[in-house]
């Protein structure tokens, strides 16, 4: 359940992870705040460059893209309607405005093209080394390191979770909407807080004995190279290119 | 023998084994996605949606309520707290049977409870790994998200968590429980449709059906804290005495 895409072979695995992580970032808000939808277009484009470059599956593309668009599509019900403007033709008695359908497209383009980068980032490196780079990056050190307890222990805390739910079906249990259903989900919710607070009890006593002393040292150095350096620029450039034009109107 | 890979995970899912079909209406809010996973994604706002300024205002409100949670978080209590939000971040994906539908647990109350402002540093590393590992929300709206979860939590904890302790009584405890898990999620509810209403008024209608569609999630909430609460309280009341929100 908690599966990363599959790491393939492309240039972008190799990059340092936090240049990856800046220019996921920058090209994020740049793209957060851009309004008009040629510009947003050749964002989207250039979006799916880089999933081109990073080889990432198709199947494994819409499964991913299906959560932003389940919200956008659950607005394409309403923004067409509710959008002040002139109307573009009439469903019944509601007037469907021009306005609004390019309100709606917009966010559908941004959306999809933030995603399709942020799934280009996961794509190609692993949650770890994300951790890593968040503390190359001065992150707080208490952030980063609950990032990495969190994220060593959900799939301990999966495998208690399923546990569980195996004892109880075997006992015959049926999720129904009754009292009895959310009683028994709660005590279950119960026992994984349990088990989970003894873990921690008994994680942090070993810790201690192995000298724990509130640091965690990383055996992962990062080194900028030149392709890194290349890469920055170049996306950088074509960030403040999207800028420009959105910014200047040209197209 | 039922093997620990992905399969057979998917084939134990609680939602799969009850007879709740989803009727159309309910399609739309709680859509499904392929064989397994079913999102109750209206809790956390994808990317691009919200206007800059929400997005900004959100980031500085979380940034505030993560310095807070870990301002007084000792830096050898971080296995411990990470342990116990990975517990957090595994019970938030149990689909739990609402009528036809099934839709996630939000829990933010009872995370609230027991970790009081260090909620918001366990919600920001939730919701970030929300977005890495299954793409619910998003990079910029990473701190509106966490505020939304987070704030009503911190709420909760200060308007409830004194019912919750392992001496007081069965009703007192049964009702700030009860309130705790409720009001969590109405005010959830309640700051996603306005952050959505403040980026333009056109959301107005698609924010007040948000809120109303948490209404039934509500409910399931309050109850669900209450069987776990009375639960602790029986099994490890040590867990309520608020050690982590105290600390």
């Amino acid at each position: 359940m908690f599966e990363e895409p599959s790491h393939k072979e492309s240039i972008l695995l190799h990059l340092d992870p936090r240049i990856k992580r800046v220019v996921v970032f920058s090209f994020s808000i740049v793209v957060a705040i851009l309004n008009r939808i040629p510009v947003l277009l050749c964002a989207l484009i250039f979006a799916l460059l880089f999933v081109l470059t990073a080889k990432v599956s198709i199947k494994e593309l819409i499964k991913r893209l299906t959560p932003v668009n389940m919200l956008v599509g659950f607005l394409w019900l309403f923004l067409p309607f509710t959008f002040p403007g002139k109307p573009l033709f009439y469903l019944g008695s509601l007037s469907v405005t021009y306005e609004g359908v390019l309100y709606a497209t917009k966010i559908s383009i941004k959306s999809n093209a933030i995603m399709l980068m942020m799934i280009v980032l996961v794509a190609t490196t692993s949650i770890f080394t994300l951790g890593h780079s968040m503390h190359a990056l001065r992150i707080p050190q208490k952030i980063v390191h609950l990032f990495f307890f969190t994220y060593r222990y959900i799939h301990v805390m999966k495998r208690e979770y399923v546990r569980l739910v195996n004892s109880m079906k075997i006992r015959g249990f049926k999720a129904k909407t009754n009292l009895h259903t959310y009683k028994t989900f709660a005590y279950m919710i119960g026992m994984i807080l349990v088990r989970s607070f003894d873990r921690a009890q008994r994680v942090h006593n070993a810790m201690l004995c192995r000298g724990f002393k509130g640091n965690l040292y990383s055996l992962k150095t990062f080194s900028i190279k030149k392709r890194d350096m290349v890469s920055l620029v170049l996306v950088i450039v074509i960030i403040i290119v999207l800028g420009v034009l959105e910014w200047k109107k040209t197209i | 023998m039922l093997k620990n890979n992905s399969r057979s995970i998917k084939n134990i899912k609680p939602r799969r084994c009850g007879h709740h079909e989803d009727t159309l209406f309910w399609w739309f809010f709680f859509a499904k996605t392929g064989q397994n996973k079913e999102a109750n994604s209206i809790m956390h706002i994808s990317e691009g949606v919200l206007s800059p300024v929400v997005l900004i205002g959100g980031a500085v409100a979380a940034a505030a309520g993560v310095a807070a949670g870990l301002k007084n978080l000792e830096q050898n209590d971080i296995p411990t707290l990470g342990i116990l939000s990975a517990a957090f971040f595994v019970a938030t994906l149990i689909h739990v049977p609402v009528g036809p539908v099934s839709a996630h647990l939000v829990l933010n109350g009872m995370v609230g409870l027991i970790l009081g402002w260090k909620a918001f540093p366990v919600i920001l590393i939730g919701t970030a790994l929300q977005a890495l590992l299954f793409q619910y929300g998003g990079i910029t709206t990473l701190g509106v998200n966490t505020f939304n979860m987070a704030f009503p939590a911190v709420i909760c904890y200060f308007l409830f968590g004194w019912g919750i302790t392992p001496n007081s009584r069965r009703t007192v405890v049964i009702i700030t429980a009860f309130c705790s898990g409720f009001f969590a999620v109405m005010i959830t509810g309640l700051l996603v449709g306005l952050s959505l209403y403040l980026t333009g008024e056109a959301f107005l209608p698609a924010a007040k059906l948000i809120v109303v569609a948490h209404f039934p999630v509500m409910l399931i909430e309050g109850i669900l804290v209450v069987a776990c609460v009375l639960f602790l309280k029986k099994l490890r009341p040590e867990l309520l005495e608020s050690a982590y929100a105290k600390r």
